[in-house]
């Protein structure tokens, strides 16, 4: 039966080919939280009368939204998820180590795995051609101890782009168009596969960025295939042997085939409040800018901060604008400390944080205040998202986020070319 | 958990879980006694301390976009509300709802009024806008997820059953 991409990882996981709409139980890889959402996760279980995890090694938790924790109730969280850990054999990804779905890419997710999290980006590794989704605490903590979960199969949908991307233009800037053109609720549910030319030549680091953000389409999750990229990205990360190619059947049966022009593309930013409220960037040039922050699940990997740095590069940061630099995970800030980027970055003023996520989640490290603007990498720009309701929140690519820095407005990074 | 009656709180589409659990109150998310003081402020600031107990959360599409912070619909049932009704929903924060015992039922809300009095019949599948005095029927949920809900949520129906229980 020719499947694509989802059908194909799910009936692997079901053990029978499953079509659109069926109610599955489905064997899962890997289960994670973050401290968001773990320690209601802790308490579920203690609910449950759970006795033992399936499998503590396919069981992680990450400290990665308030790390390091800036007030003593989030301190007290992590205090339960560490002893939670501790108790039942779990992974435990502490403060600094990075955010979630970064390590995960980096060391656990391998093409073909059925991943769950409890964090609505889990679907960033789609771009693993991991079947990644989001889930809340308590399905999580079921599939902790139950070691499946139960999906309805998706419906798919093959993104088709054409072309290339012009200098300036990047995957994030596609995303955003993406999202804008199709709604935040057009996708609902859907699994996105991403392919054309466009899409095959882009690095780990562009498909990542897709895939992170197919939530905001309403999608279930972002697929990518499994192929050459996916090959070397593992080799360099000392897992190749994880790899093993797949792609969608060529006679599969999609509910819909949407195709895009990589060439026609611009740098664009999401306005506030709402991720598809998108513009092109000269729609929206010379707003001044308070606080630029780059890093996230979206964006807070080497490649991203190496696009900023070719920018920021013997400049400085404008008057009346903070720089936030924020890697993904640990592996990202070493690299960036040893190959100059984070040099770069902070002698041309930017502030460097420890990995983690940051300013996005308006825990902490980089809250706005009444009235400001900022330009963020991030995937997400809901009124109150980075901690204060009276603010207003672009998202956009690492080098628009760079530019703008660079002016102290919004920017097209194409000036800088 | 049938024969829910109480007002309507009409909202916007769109509705995030920003809107019903903010960001800035990430703090509480392990007091959610406290958390849910809050529901829904940054939405309509005076609605955490007039909501009463059957009330209804009536949305537009695409409520509940966002995180998959399950806080979200747990505030919203700790503040006593029967259903959250809309034109649509964002996935993880419907099978969030289902999830912790709160009905959650797709309606075309355009006609529902702000402080129209609504009656809910899960079990009939019918909602009736008694002060228009019209009457909405909506299909049942998939059974899987009907178990879940009718079970109370999904911790209830696992401790009932040990595993899904598909039909």
């Amino acid at each position: 039966m020719s499947q694509t991409l989802a059908e194909k990882i799910l009936s692997e996981h079901v053990g029978h080919d499953i079509q659109p709409n069926e109610f599955i139980g489905v064997k899962v890889d890997l289960a994670y939280v973050q401290d968001g959402t773990g320690p209601l996760t802790v308490r579920q279980l203690e609910k449950l009368g759970f006795n033992q995890l399936y499998n503590p090694q396919q069981t992680i938790v990450f400290l990665d939204h308030a790390s390091p924790s800036p007030r003593k109730e989030l301190s007290n969280d992590h205090k339960l998820l560490r002893s939670f850990c501790h108790k039942t054999g779990a992974i435990l990804s502490d403060i600094g180590n990075g955010i979630s779905h970064n390590v995960v890419n980096e060391q656990y997710a391998n093409p073909g795995d059925v991943i769950v999290g409890a964090d609505s980006h889990t679907c960033t590794n789609g771009a693993m051609c991991a079947f990644a989704i989001g889930m809340g605490s308590t399905d999580i903590a079921v599939a902790m101890v139950l070691g499946h979960t139960w999906m309805r199969v998706p419906e798919s949908w093959k993104i088709v782009v054409n072309g290339a991307f012009k200098q300036g233009v990047f995957a994030k800037d596609f995303m955003l168009y993406f999202i804008g053109s199709v709604k935040a609720d057009g996708a609902t549910y859907k699994a996105l596969e991403f392919t054309g030319p466009a899409m095959d030549s882009l690095s780990m680091a562009g498909r990542l960025t897709i895939s992170n953000m197919a939530v905001e389409s309403g999608a279930k999750v972002g697929l990518f295939n499994s192929d050459e990229i996916t090959d070397d990205y593992l080799k360099t990360i000392g897992r190749a042997e994880k790899f093993r190619p797949i792609s969608a059947d060529p006679n599969a049966s999609y509910e819909k085939i949407l195709e895009y022009d990589a060439d026609q593309l611009v740098p664009m930013l999401a306005c506030p409040h709402f991720v598809d409220h998108v513009k092109p960037v000269n729609q929206v040039q010379s707003i001044h800018v308070d606080q630029v922050f780059i890093g996230t699940s979206t964006n807070g990997r080497l490649e991203d901060f190496q696009k900023a740095a070719a920018i920021l590069k013997g400049r400085k940061v404008a008057m009346g604008t903070r720089l936030l630099i924020t890697p993904g995970s640990r592996k990202v800030l070493l690299d960036g400390m040893s190959d100059g980027t984070f040099q770069i970055l902070a002698e041309a003023g930017g502030v460097i944080t420890g990995p983690g996520c940051g300013a996005c989640v308006g825990v902490h490290e980089g809250v706005l205040g009444d009235g400001e603007v900022c330009v963020s990498t991030q995937n997400r720009n809901f009124k109150g998202r980075m901690g204060n309701p009276n603010a207003y929140i672009y998202l956009a690519s690492p080098a628009t986020a760079a530019a703008s820095a660079c002016t102290g407005k919004i920017t097209d990074p194409r000036e800088f070319m | 958990m049938d024969r829910l009656r109480g007002r309507a709180w009409k909202f916007g589409d769109g509705i995030s879980t920003d809107h019903i659990a903010p960001g800035r109150l990430f703090h509480l998310r392990s007091n959610l006694f406290e958390l849910a003081k809050h529901v829904l402020e940054d939405a309509r600031p005076e609605f955490p301390q007039r909501v009463q107990k059957g009330d209804f959360v009536i949305g537009g599409r695409n409520f509940g976009q966002g995180s998959s912070r399950e806080h979200a619909p747990t505030i919203i049932k700790m503040a006593g509300i029967s259903a959250v009704i809309a034109k649509s929903f964002a996935r993880i924060f419907f099978r969030n709802c289902i999830n912790v015992g709160l009905p959650a039922l797709m309606i075309d809300t355009t006609k529902i009024n702000e402080g129209d009095e609504l009656e809910l019949s899960l079990f009939k599948g019918q909602l009736v806008n008694v002060t228009q005095n019209e009457t909405y029927t909506f299909p049942p949920l998939p059974p899987l997820m009907a178990n879940i809900l009718s079970d109370g949520g999904l911790i209830e129906h696992i401790k009932k059953n040990k595993d899904f229980k598909f039909d």
